[in-house]
């Protein structure tokens, strides 16, 4: 598979996920969302943010257990927690935030 | 139902981190079987602990160095890391060649601890023994 942004192509695989880490940029997180129709908030962005550094230190992509538990260290309960994350990220906070952030599918996800 | 059937997991780590896929498919297993809430410990043995060597690279082999993630097992509630002290004499190794790998005890106030542990052969056979389940990388 393949996403077109700003008429350039971009290798993904097949649940759209992108195959190079370092193709990532914000247009190409704000094209996946807008076919997604989601609009990429501040929030949205602390989510995908912190997911790309945890990929830059650990190299794997955080099942959502870890993601919502490393969130409410780093952002405070209110953030940490299923609901809050599922409302930003209908279709699994980590599994859909990890695709934005150019990530491949986190592990452990089942 | 009934509460949940906890089982005791050892997986048990043999290869060098490269050379073959033993070493990289067992992390990805203990990182997915960490979702089932499992007991979960891991064990180091023969070229097993090697995977747990500090300074990790490589660049020459043109793969993913996928060591740093061994460091992420305490966010996965994996915190029980044994390592073989023989295994560890027989290639020249001792513990301050290995990474030092932590997690946060969540029921002491996230206070920092160590996850890996160097034990004797006879220390990890009765640990083997107390196993419910055995997986062999």
């Amino acid at each position: 598979m393949a996403l077109e942004v700003n008429g350039k192509t971009y290798e993904t695989d097949e649940e759209g996920y992108l195959a190079n880490l370092s193709d990532w940029s914000k247009e190409i997180a704000e094209n996946m969302a807008k076919e997604d129709d989601c609009e990429l908030t501040d929030n949205h962005w602390e989510v995908v943010n912190f997911l790309r550094e945890y990929y830059e230190e650990y190299q794997i992509a955080p099942a959502v257990r870890v993601l919502t538990k490393a969130i409410g260290k780093k952002l405070g309960k209110d953030k940490g927690n299923s609901k809050y994350l599922y409302e930003l990220f209908p279709y699994g906070p980590a599994k859909q935030a990890c695709k934005y952030a150019g990530l491949p599918k986190p592990t452990g996800c089942v | 139902m009934g509460d949940p059937v906890v089982k005791k997991f050892m997986y048990i780590n043999r290869h060098a981190p490269c050379g073959t896929i033993y070493a990289v498919e067992g992390l990805e297993v203990v990182l997915i079987g960490a979702a089932f809430e499992q007991e979960v410990c891991m064990a180091f043995v023969d070229d097993g602990v090697y995977q747990l060597k500090k300074n990790q690279d490589t660049a020459a082999l043109e793969i993913k160095n996928y060591a740093p993630a061994y460091r992420a097992l305490g966010d996965y509630d994996v915190h029980k890391l044994y390592v073989e002290r023989e295994s560890l004499e027989q290639r020249g190794l001792t513990e301050q060649d290995l990474m030092q790998l932590t997690y946060e005890d969540e029921d002491d106030d996230w206070k920092e601890k160590p996850s890996l542990k160097v034990v004797t052969r006879i220390e990890l056979a009765d640990l083997i023994a107390e196993q419910d389940v055995l997986l062999n990388f």
